[in-house]
């Protein structure tokens, strides 16, 4: 069966999920549950400096739903650990004493002064803890007293922070990013400049999650005010997916170690963040939403499915997907796909049909001989890919490959040959072809 | 041979059980339900549930609405298009309509529940007491309606909310027709076919008479100089007869009078039943009468049918619910002799019109004989028009087969009169084809009455 013991930093876990920092890694005694469900690692709530923070008494959380209550997207206001500093290392030291192969990380936001992190990495390390992740990222709250995404914001900030940790620490030192910014490489960039070992994203996103419309206020709400929290959940994924990417693939930042985070709920989700280059990944709302025994799934999903495509280790396929990743105008003209209904799964809802004549190609037929029955035109279909979208039953519409013939839509035979927008007829910024 | 005696008796259960077996045959969703349930829809493009209702409800859309919140629209979305959408809700044959083409069963077997859904947006807006519709500007046109069953209400409504002023004439006491008299009892509960019809009156500009009996109170010639249009919604008011020797001994009932009872009767326990029940029939009545007496507590409730399972009207599902109540269905045999002592039905004798299945012991190619014995005889074996007062006058009307012959439009064949529900020939016999009648009608009579071929909603 498939080794995935993970190594990320030189930090040992028996697997690569770890618990984020947040409300989940917040004491010791969440933490050893978590353990014993059988969690990688965890990254330890974020410590500041005392007196602790104190949080809001009302809601700290709301979520949006898909079909059934299932929870696809979900947002917090909570600030990071609001109990003493000492209480919280006393129990990191203990619980890195109990669950020696286990990675424990702590998280930690402090001041933009050197003396603030002069005076708490020691504590830190005292606790025997694995390495520390610098809090960049938590856009609410804290960022408006200059500390976590008001930090990441600024690679500058970024950057300085960073030597700060390494010159006054020797464990192994992560940046958790935030998402708030327009061009995530650039704190990554910053990140590596400063010494640190890793960057970790994406943090929560700016959010409002609903507005209550019988006490017109933005929902959670405390007392009849709503503040902006931080999104995560399912709904994320696809944004941090992109970010991570983009990381590994920048060339100032290739090979720099990522920790993936953002909307991970199962093993699948884990393997594609590893597939586009993440070394590990960090867990949070799946675990809120469904507690801590979805890791027993997470692990023997990610090692059968391994075993099924050969992978004996992590590092046999980490990153294999990243070189497929490319700009827009890198992609192949010449392929030509068309939607192909499948007649013996088609349950005749019509949704492909009326989404396609509706918005886009009027490509769908929904009769033949007078019956309901749903058919691509050729002749009409771009291969845009919406009628697979929405589709209730899965792979009843796929897409083909045209591989010879003439398209009917354009005319144009099928080439095997590869042509992109960069040497198209119609860029009146085109290159010559070679 | 010992004296026999007829074992017909009142209260033969508790209270407890009474109110049990009567209860709501499928209780309402509550709001989480309804709310999984109306994610269930893929909200189709030309669905097939829809195409299915006789009275065409865009039920996609009603269900998208129960799923974003909004229930009173969705009642709104059903009852435009069907007036007696809660009772549909409740007695239409679903499977057999719009749940039997759910693109679901292609799915995975198991279509929505678009009954129950229906049921809980209407259910939802009646609690709410809000009154949806109005009534038209007045046209000064006046409609005589005869019949308050599903028919003429629905063609009533419809054209008060046209603003033509319209009478019903009922010869009972109430109004709603089957939906009052002859739906079985735990089909719709807590007196809910009165609060239709209070619904359907609230809207304005209908006035009824209560006791008029068409060709005897009225007569069709009346109407016509009287009203600028007449609409019939008469029903069926006669039963057929098993043609058999005894058919008047005591005990040998129809089932459509005794449901009546039962449906009107303030207290359960007071109504009499056998102890022994034959029903003879094979469509929705006989499913009905078979279990409604063994939930008054008969110890053995036996339904034959003359031919196969597969001919029953009665769906499969109405079947089962018979069984699932207790009840025996003896399919392939006709009675051919009542039995009676002391001028009371005491048996009935049965014979096989076809070969039953090898591996049963009566094996023969028909003709074998057997007896049940019975307290109660019930027959239902349909019910037929009676046909009299609209051909017995000068206004006659032309039937097709025994009912009354109707166009599209269900205009009869004289050019003021049109007719709808169980009366006319080629119907359904169902509540929601009675609406989609009176809806139809209270179209083409608008514009006939407006003296154009305007098409209205």
């Amino acid at each position: 069966m498939a080794d995935i013991r993970s190594n990320f930093l030189g930090i040992k876990s028996p697997n690569p999920f770890w618990l984020a920092s947040a409300p989940p890694t917040d004491k010791e005694y969440n933490v050893v549950r978590a353990f014993r469900a059988g969690w990688g690692g965890v990254v330890w709530k974020t410590l500041g400096e005392d007196p602790p923070i104190v949080n809001i008494n009302g809601p700290r959380y709301g979520a949006i739903y898909g079909g059934d209550r299932r929870l696809l997207g979900f947002n917090n206001v909570e600030l990071i650990t609001d109990r003493p500093l000492d209480v919280n290392l006393r129990e990191i030291k203990q619980v890195k004493r109990d669950w020696p192969d286990r990675a424990v990380v702590v998280s930690l936001m402090v001041p933009c002064e050197e003396q603030a992190w002069k005076k708490i990495l020691p504590l830190v390390e005292d606790t025997g803890a694995d390495g520390i992740e610098l809090n960049f990222g938590c856009p609410h709250g804290m960022s408006e007293r200059g500390m976590g995404s008001a930090v990441g914001q600024v690679p500058e900030y970024v950057e300085m922070v960073a030597r700060w940790c390494k010159q006054h620490s020797r464990m192994p030192l992560i940046i958790k990013l935030t998402p708030n910014i327009t061009d995530i490489r650039f704190p990554a960039r910053a990140s590596k400049q400063g010494g640190a070992d890793a960057v970790s994203l994406i943090n929560t996103i700016k959010s409002i999650m609903s507005v209550d419309l019988d006490k017109m206020t933005p929902a959670p709400d405390t007392d009849g005010k709503g503040s902006h929290g931080g999104f995560c959940g399912p709904a994320v994924k696809p944004i941090a997916l992109h970010m991570v990417a983009e990381i590994v693939r920048d060339a100032e930042t290739r090979g720099y170690p990522v920790s993936a985070i953002g909307g991970i709920t199962t093993w699948r989700d884990a393997a594609e963040f590893l597939a586009l280059g993440a070394g590990n990944v960090q867990v949070c709302t799946a675990a809120m939403t469904y507690g801590f025994r979805i890791v027993e799934d997470m692990i023997e999903g990610l090692k059968n499915w391994m075993d099924e495509k050969g992978y004996g280790r992590l590092d046999d396929f980490i990153g294999l997907a990243n070189p497929n990743f490319v700009e827009w105008q890198d992609l192949n003209l010449n392929y030509v796909a068309k939607a192909r209904i499948n007649q013996d799964l088609c349950i005749k809802c019509g949704r492909c049909y009326v989404a396609c004549e509706d918005t886009s190609h009027q490509a769908i037929s929904n009769a033949k001989d007078g019956r309901r029955h749903f058919e691509i035109i050729d002749a009409e279909c771009v291969g845009c890919n919406l009628c697979v979208c929405v589709c209730p039953v899965e792979n009843c519409i796929t897409m083909e490959p045209m591989t010879s013939g003439v398209d009917p839509r354009t005319g144009l035979p099928i080439t095997k040959d590869y042509a992109n927008w960069t040497t198209h007829p119609n860029n009146p910024n085109r290159v010559a072809a070679e | 041979m010992s004296q026999h005696r007829a074992d017909i008796a009142a209260g033969r259960l508790s209270k407890a059980e009474y109110a049990d077996n009567f209860a709501d045959l499928h209780p309402a969703l509550d709001d989480h339900q309804a709310l999984v349930e109306a994610d269930r829809c893929y909200f189709c493009d030309g669905a097939p549930c829809t195409t299915a209702c006789p009275t065409g409800i865009d039920i996609p859309m009603f269900i998208r609405q129960i799923s974003t919140g909004n229930p009173k629209g969705a009642a709104a979305t059903i009852l435009r298009d069907n007036i007696m959408g809660g009772m549909c809700a409740r007695v239409c044959p679903t499977e057999t309509l719009c749940e039997e083409v759910c693109v679901r069963n292609d799915a995975e077997d198991k279509p929505v529940k678009i009954g129950q859904l229906q049921r809980f947006a209407t259910d939802t807006l009646f609690a709410a007491g809000k009154q949806i519709f109005e009534k038209g500007a007045d046209t000064g046109k006046r409609v005589a309606v005869v019949g308050g069953g599903p028919a003429g209400l629905a063609c009533a409504h419809a054209l008060a909310r046209q603003g033509h002023a319209v009478t019903v004439f009922e010869v009972r006491d109430k109004l709603g027709g089957l939906n009052e008299y002859g739906i079985a009892a735990y089909k719709t509960v807590d007196n809910f076919a009165q609060h239709e019809v209070d619904y359907i009156l609230g809207v304005g500009g209908i006035a009824v008479e209560f006791g008029k009996r068409l060709g005897a109170d009225v007569t069709l010639g009346q109407l016509r100089s009287d009203y600028d249009a007449v609409f019939l919604g008469l029903g069926l008011g006669a039963v057929n007869a098993l043609t058999l020797k005894g058919e008047e001994m005591a005990g040998v009932l129809d089932a459509v009078d005794y449901i009546a009872d039962l449906r009107q009767a303030k207290d359960l326990s007071t109504l009499p039943v056998g102890r022994r029940i034959v029903v003879i029939g094979g469509g929705m009545t006989a499913i009905d009468i078979a279990v409604q007496t063994k939930r008054l507590g008969a110890e053995d409730v036996t339904l034959v049918y003359r031919r196969g399972k597969e001919f029953m009207k009665a769906s499969a599902y109405e079947q089962e619910l018979a069984q699932i109540s207790g009840v025996k269905i003896k399919y392939s045999a006709k009675p051919v002799r009542l039995l009676g002592e002391g001028g009371h039905v005491r048996a009935v004798e049965f014979e096989y019109t076809q070969a039953l299945a090898k591996s049963l012991p009566r094996t023969g190619s028909g003709g074998e004989r057997f007896t049940l014995e019975a307290d109660m005889v019930f027959k239902a074996i349909g019910q037929k028009f009676v046909a009299g007062p609209v051909t017995g006058g000068n206004d006659v009307l032309e039937l097709e087969g025994e009912r009354i012959a109707v166009n599209d439009d269900r205009r009869t064949s004289l050019p003021d009169v049109w007719a709808g529900g169980d009366c006319i020939a080629g119907g359904q016999d169902l509540t929601v084809s009675g609406v989609e009648d009176g809806k139809v009608a209270a179209v083409a009579i608008d514009t006939y009455l407006r003296g154009g071929a305007e098409k209205r909603e």
